[in-house]
């Protein structure tokens, strides 16, 4: 169990790569966010990307170099509030493992003790309450397998979604197996990954929800990308987008 | 009867011999079968569910894994001493031990055992690592009929087949399935889809082989240094039958069951039986000290104990990857694997499926055979978070992938198969990647021109678009927006 400090006054974001070029909106959203809790949110713009795409594909000196560099663009002891479990889960998790035994190892775990999943952040450092403004609506959230099993971080979204008091949330069958992103692994095995992301619609959709959201955009990415191939009307949208609306954000 | 060479997917595609290096035809195999993706989904689901029953308590879960993870661990930390007094204590217990560095030598040496009794006939408990030396088939060249007792492997054997799981051997075959592979082995077998009917049918056949055969082969759970001790898992009674009956006892084990005292059985059983079965305990649990002694009714006259390394020194030697070796094989990893879950145990074309597998088998076989099972991974995390011992079986993933694709640096012994992965076009995109990412200009560059082509991105993306759209960028990034705004700036 995690450790969680006071609520700070100051606080890195880093969007993702994935926010930054397809979702820029849920960049901006969950700035919104943080900052309706009295925070000062810095966007440092060198940011680029956490280096998981070399990491998961076997090139850790490539992954490496990544990491390094955009461990140096956040020198203040401010938390670094990540927008993906997943790219929270490399920065917070598997950099340590890059770096072990390496003569900086402790400044990088003091590092990687910094990185905060958004909804955890929102959750359990900022206790954020929510007042729900929207209609009702019929909702099912997807959790990627980094925000559930590295970061543990499943439940403080599902918290989050629950004190939306017109929200009804959805469960779908298999709710905690992977959507078959997964990076690389859906490139290099397509038929695999293909049949793990058709069993993922299926349950999403026989929910029947309305709207689907996701604090995840490499399982957005897929998800949405084979719901529109299916052409499904359902679309997942990143769970800042969706908590902003809720609450007559913006 | 031997077990053939030919094997199948359950739809009847037949890929001869089933190999890793196959890994990518099999698995599309098997994903096209929707009878075998439905045993499987259906059984791994019942799995799933029993030992989510037998671990309710998340208290006990917790203790139960941190403590069977520090006993196999420091069994680990000290396995060539704990190997050398198993080895002393079985030879005082009057139980014969042999070491065999490969498969070849283990063959050779239950062969020698079986040409100086003189025997036909062995029956067989349930032995993974008799698969791993494939016994079955190199006894059957020396005229030597191997019959497998317990009751998957039994019908696995009659098909020519393999097992598809380590605990379920047959689990790709519903009762159907197996009526029929009796009605097509069996003589006088009425097709029957009762399960208790195919289990009376299968034991009975069995009944007189126990006493017809010449050597009982076991595979080993625990063999416990302080005694001398050979510990059986099972629940069919088929083992203790295998190990009793014949007059000559063959146990066959990886060098890494070892454990060093008699109290770390019952935490590691009780971890391996929930994991494996939801079962609190299972029905037979057997403890094999000596062979017969003075004056006892029954047992065997001979005990043997044969000690295969095959690749595990491998992973001995480096630090991160001896964690592979705790693995007390209780199938657990692959009843929560979703990958597993879909393609079944046969895709994997290697002895040990799923999870596991694809940790253990690069030691065994090397990488150059086993690279695309390493990659075949989403990552997931479902096998960690419920292996008993607490195997990282992703981060064993992501070191393996990256000795596939780099060749040994000083920091690693350089493992069998080291950097067979290497692709020139790749590193070079890797390369350019990090450079990019490490110089934001440039990157955020490449991100501007991907959003002024956006409406140019090809509807057609390879692998990605044959079951999904195409990905479009925004019309501007985070980046430019937060520019445009003059208000998030800080660099």
């Amino acid at each position: 169990m995690r450790i969680y400090p006071a609520k700070p006054s100051k606080v890195y974001f880093y969007a993702t790569c994935l926010v930054d070029m397809f979702d820029p909106q849920a960049g901006l959203d969950a700035i919104t966010l943080l900052e309706q809790q009295g925070i000062e949110v810095i966007f440092v713009e060198k940011q680029t990307c956490c280096g998981q795409p070399a990491y998961s594909s076997g090139y850790d000196k490539q992954a490496k170099q990544v990491a390094q560099s955009q461990i140096d663009l956040f020198p203040e002891n401010w938390p670094v509030v990540v927008l993906s479990g997943s790219c929270g889960g490399m920065m917070h998790h598997h950099y340590r493992r890059l770096f072990k035994g390496d003569s900086n190892q402790a400044m990088v775990d003091t590092f990687c003790d910094r990185v905060f999943e958004l909804t955890e952040f929102l959750v359990n450092v900022c206790r954020a309450s929510l007042i729900d403004q929207g209609d009702k609506s019929v909702v099912v959230m997807h959790t990627s397998c980094a925000a559930r099993r590295e970061m543990n971080v499943h439940l403080t979204a599902t918290q989050l979604l629950e004190q939306l008091d017109n929200v009804e949330i959805r469960e779908q069958a298999y709710e905690s197996e992977c959507c078959g992103f997964g990076g690389t692994f859906a490139v290099r095995h397509p038929d695999i990954s293909q049949s793990m992301v058709e069993d993922k619609t299926q349950h999403l959709c026989a929910t029947e929800a309305t709207e689907l959201v996701s604090a995840d955009w490499g399982c957005l990415l897929n998800i949405n990308g084979a719901l529109e191939y299916q052409n499904k009307a359902l679309r997942g949208v990143h769970l800042a987008s969706f908590l902003l609306a809720r609450t007559g954000g913006q | 009867m031997s077990q053939s060479d030919s094997n199948s997917l359950n739809n009847g595609v037949h890929i001869q011999p089933l190999a890793p290096e196959h890994f990518h035809q099999q698995a599309k195999a098997a994903l096209a079968d929707p009878q075998l993706r439905q045993n499987f989904r259906g059984a791994m689901d019942y799995l799933k569910d029993k030992r989510k029953l037998a671990f309710s308590d998340v208290a006990e879960e917790k203790h139960i894994r941190n403590l069977s993870e520090a006993i196999r661990q420091r069994c680990l930390s000290k396995l060539p001493d704990l190997l050398e007094q198993l080895e002393s204590n079985c030879i005082n217990n009057g139980i014969q031990v042999h070491w065999a560095e490969d498969a070849i030598q283990a063959n050779q040496i239950i062969a020698d055992i079986a040409q100086r009794h003189n025997a036909k006939e062995i029956i067989k408990g349930k032995s993974m690592v008799s698969e791993e030396i494939e016994l079955n088939h190199e006894m059957a060249k020396l005229g030597i009929n191997c019959l497998e007792s317990d009751m998957g492997e039994y019908i696995v054997q009659l098909d020519g087949d393999k097992p598809s799981h380590i605990i379920m051997p047959a689990i790709h075959k519903n009762k159907q399935e197996v009526s029929d592979t009796f009605a097509a082995h069996l003589d006088n077998f009425t097709p029957t889809i009762d399960v208790d009917e195919l289990i009376q049918t299968g034991r009975s056949r069995l009944r007189q082989k126990f006493q017809d055969a010449d050597i009982g082969l076991s595979g080993v759970n625990f063999a416990v240094a302080e005694t001398g001790t050979l510990c059986l898992v099972e629940n069919e009674g088929n083992g203790r039958m295998c190990t009793t009956v014949p007059d000559v006892h063959i146990a066959i084990t990886g060098i890494e069951k070892v454990v060093e005292f008699l109290t770390d059985v019952p935490p590691l059983y009780s971890a391996l039986t929930r994991s494996a079965t939801g079962q609190a305990i299972t029905t037979y649990f057997n403890m094999i000290t000596s062979p017969r002694r003075e004056g006892e009714l029954d047992g065997p006259q001979e005990v043997h104990l044969v000690l295969l390394d095959n690749g595990r020194t491998q992973a001995f030697q480096d630090e991160e990857m001896r964690k592979t070796l705790q693995c007390i094989r209780c199938g657990a990893c692959m009843n929560h694997c979703p990958v597993y879950t879909r393609i079944g145990g046969h895709a994997y074309g290697t002895v040990y499926p799923g999870p596991i597998g694809k940790i253990i088998s690069p030691h065994m076989m090397g990488l150059e055979k086993t690279k695309d099972l390493v990659t075949a991974s989403s990552l997931c995390g479902a096998c960690g978070e419920v292996c008993p011992v607490k195997i990282p079986i992703p981060e064993m993933l992501q070191r393996l992938r990256n000795e596939a694709k780099n060749p040994a640096t000083a920091a690693h012994p350089e493992i069998k198969g080291q950097a067979s992965a290497a692709s020139k076009t790749e590193m070079l995109a890797m390369k350019s990647f990090a450079y990019a990412a490490t110089h934001p200009a440039i990157y955020h560059l490449g991100s501007w021109s991907a959003t002024k082509v956006r409406g140019l991105i090809p509807s057609k993306l390879g692998a990605w678009t044959q079951c999904r759209s195409a990905p479009k960028p925004a019309s501007k990034t985070l980046h430019q927006l937060l520019k445009a705004s003059h208000k998030k700036d800080q660099s």
